[in-house]
């Protein structure tokens, strides 16, 4: 199985960046999004990686295992349509 | 690099130039170092040319470098387009001088739900202007920022202002360009300049009896004066944008006692002892009356003494001119072979006003005549709307005078008796000297007299002279004793002459 990364691009301790990396956190605790890698991002301490993803705005969570790329940008209000947006049927493990 | 609030109080701003000439000179030397312009404009106005030759005017001459955020084209494509300019990006990119920001539309799905902010961007935007220790930055456009989190303007207003803010605390000078709807109206969608900008600039590309006019206006310069009004521009390859002045900025030309021939020795003698050298001459007469053969005399005069010549000619082809001229015993063909002597024609209608204008500046600059008709003015008026017309033969004599240069031009007057041309109308106060060319009608002939009607700085002949025209030029006769007023045409009835 080749490995699935759901990167989200944060920048520093702002309010918004903070309140998505707790939700993404909180998703892996309760087990919704087993198989997935977590990763993190500073786009302030890795300029570069936000120029080569081409990040305009944070947080910005990046899933590239579609056929198109898919990025949702924002504090997930919404976490039900966050996962359905990236396809990940609820509690199903992989 | 700092810039702090106190520059606002001492009226010192440190300028940055954009490398647009003229406009520097609207805006009293350049752009105020870091603060924030916003170039508005409607699509096709010439907004990114504008803003590409902002950092290229900084890479070549200032050797300050650049950051160019393109929020439409990928940088390649911008690297492409602005190739036809002279302006090789991707060089300057592989020698770190410049650096993209790639903000273009992504392939991909996206999805916005919630808050977010824009410090993604604005990361970006500083390490690229770390890596090549740039001074001035880019963002183009922000329309197309603006409409990727179209559902969220406010937010985008906020961030933008951080943004800008982020930018100006690192001394860096931001040019942004927004999108227009309308040439006259509303200054930019989103009404970005009001929160961002500290400059306003306003590009405009208006059809106008069938030409597009291409403008640039300083709309607000915060804590700075600058010059009001639409300066006209051209897009140039191998240039870019290229503003004309405007003459109502200076008038700083000094004028020279030394005198040039008119090629003719009567009429250097009516002159007082020929044209000023820095002078510009304006001869009007009806059609037929020997505008162009006074042209040929002064060119021809002008390289019998050494000098050389350039003429640049809208009514009539090369041919044309170079067949009259052999009629009056001048060999065109010869002077231009020697060196001495270049002739120039092209249809009015073949570019705009302000296109010749450069294009007799650019002749100037490689030929360097020591004299230049341009015959007729009557002729490029035709395709221009007043405004730029008056404009362009401010800028023309201007410039005439300010490379020390003797001008002759002609104007086409519109009766055959008399009268004034709208062109004299207009260059009258701006030309040094005036020559009437006249049909003057006695008793059952009717005959052509010459008269100086103003000759700035000298004395002249007051005379109204006869002339004839043959194959060795034009001969000055007797003057007359009684003719009819040689400006007004509505007076010549049966009676023959009226005394004036």
């Amino acid at each position: 199985m080749t490995e699935r990364v759901l990167r989200l691009f944060v920048s520093g301790n702002a309010a918004s960046s903070q309140r998505a990396k707790e939700t993404l956190q909180q998703l892996d605790k309760d087990g919704l999004i087993d198989g997935w890698r977590l990763e993190f991002v500073d786009v302030l301490a890795e300029p570069d990686a936000a120029e080569k993803a081409g990040i305009l705005a944070t947080p910005t969570l990046t899933c590239d295992v579609h056929a198109r790329s898919r990025r949702i940008v924002g504090d997930f209000t919404d976490k039900a349509r966050m996962l359905e947006f990236l396809s990940i049927e609820l509690g199903k493990r992989p | 690099m700092t810039e702090t609030e106190d520059d606002d109080v001492t009226g010192v701003l440190d300028r940055v130039k954009t490398g647009v000439e003229a406009f520097d000179e609207l805006v009293m030397g350049g752009l105020p170092r870091g603060r924030t312009t916003v170039v508005g404009g409607t699509p096709g106005s010439g907004k990114t040319v504008f803003a590409t030759q902002f950092l290229v005017n900084g890479i070549t001459s200032a050797n300050e470098n650049g950051v160019f955020v393109t929020f439409e084209e990928p940088p390649r494509e911008i690297e492409n387009n602005m190739q036809s300019f002279g302006w090789d990006l991707h060089r300057w990119r592989k020698e770190k001088r410049l650096a993209f920001v790639d903000a273009s539309p992504r392939e991909g799905d996206e999805l916005i739900m919630g808050e977010f902010d824009l410090n993604g961007l604005l990361a970006r935007i500083r390490h690229a202007a770390d890596m090549v220790g740039a001074k001035r930055v880019v963002l183009d456009s922000l329309a197309q920022l603006f409409d990727h989190f179209i559902a969220d303007p406010m937010v985008l207003r906020r961030e933008l202002f951080r943004i800008c803010m982020g930018l100006k605390q690192t001394g860096l000078t931001v040019l942004m360009t927004a999108e227009r709807n309308q040439e006259y109206g509303e200054i930019t969608r989103y009404r970005m300049e009001e929160f961002v900008a500290d400059n306003v600039v306003i590009l405009r590309n208006v059809l106008h009896r069938e030409k597009r006019r291409r403008t640039i206006e300083v709309l607000k310069m915060r804590g700075s004066h600058h010059a009001e009004g639409e300066a006209p521009f051209t897009l140039m390859s191998g240039r870019g944008i290229v503003a004309v002045p405007l003459s109502s900025l200076r008038l700083e030309q000094q004028s020279s006692t030394k005198r040039v021939t008119s090629g003719n020795a009567d009429i250097d003698a009516m002159c007082g002892g020929g044209f000023f050298r820095d002078s510009v001459t304006l001869v009007s007469g009806a059609t037929g009356t020997g505008k162009t053969l006074l042209v040929t005399n002064f060119l021809a005069g002008g390289v019998a003494a050494g000098e050389k010549a350039l003429l640049v000619g809208y009514e009539e082809s090369r041919g044309q001119l170079f067949r009259n001229a052999r009629g009056w015993g001048v060999d065109f063909e010869r002077l231009e072979e020697e060196g001495q002597l270049k002739v120039v024609c092209l249809y009015p209608e073949a570019q705009s006003l302000p296109d010749h204008l450069l294009m007799i500046q650019t002749l100037v600059d490689e030929f360097k005549p020591n004299r230049l008709a341009v015959d007729s003015l009557s002729a490029l008026e035709r395709i221009a709307p007043e405004t730029g017309f008056r404009e362009f033969l401010i800028s023309l004599t201007s410039f005439i005078k300010k490379r020390e240069i003797a001008g002759l031009c002609t104007a086409t007057s519109k009766s055959l008796i008399g009268g004034e041309s709208a062109s004299e109308q207009h260059i009258s106060t701006l030309t040094d000297s005036i020559i009437l060319l006249r049909y003057i009608q006695q008793q059952q002939l009717m005959l052509r007299g010459l008269m100086v009607l103003k000759m700035r700085g000298s004395e002249h002949s007051k005379e109204i002279r006869q002339f004839s025209i043959d194959s060795a030029g034009m001969h000055l006769g007797q003057p007359f004793d009684a003719v009819p007023s040689v400006f007004s045409a509505d007076r010549h009835d049966e009676n023959g002459p009226i005394q004036s």
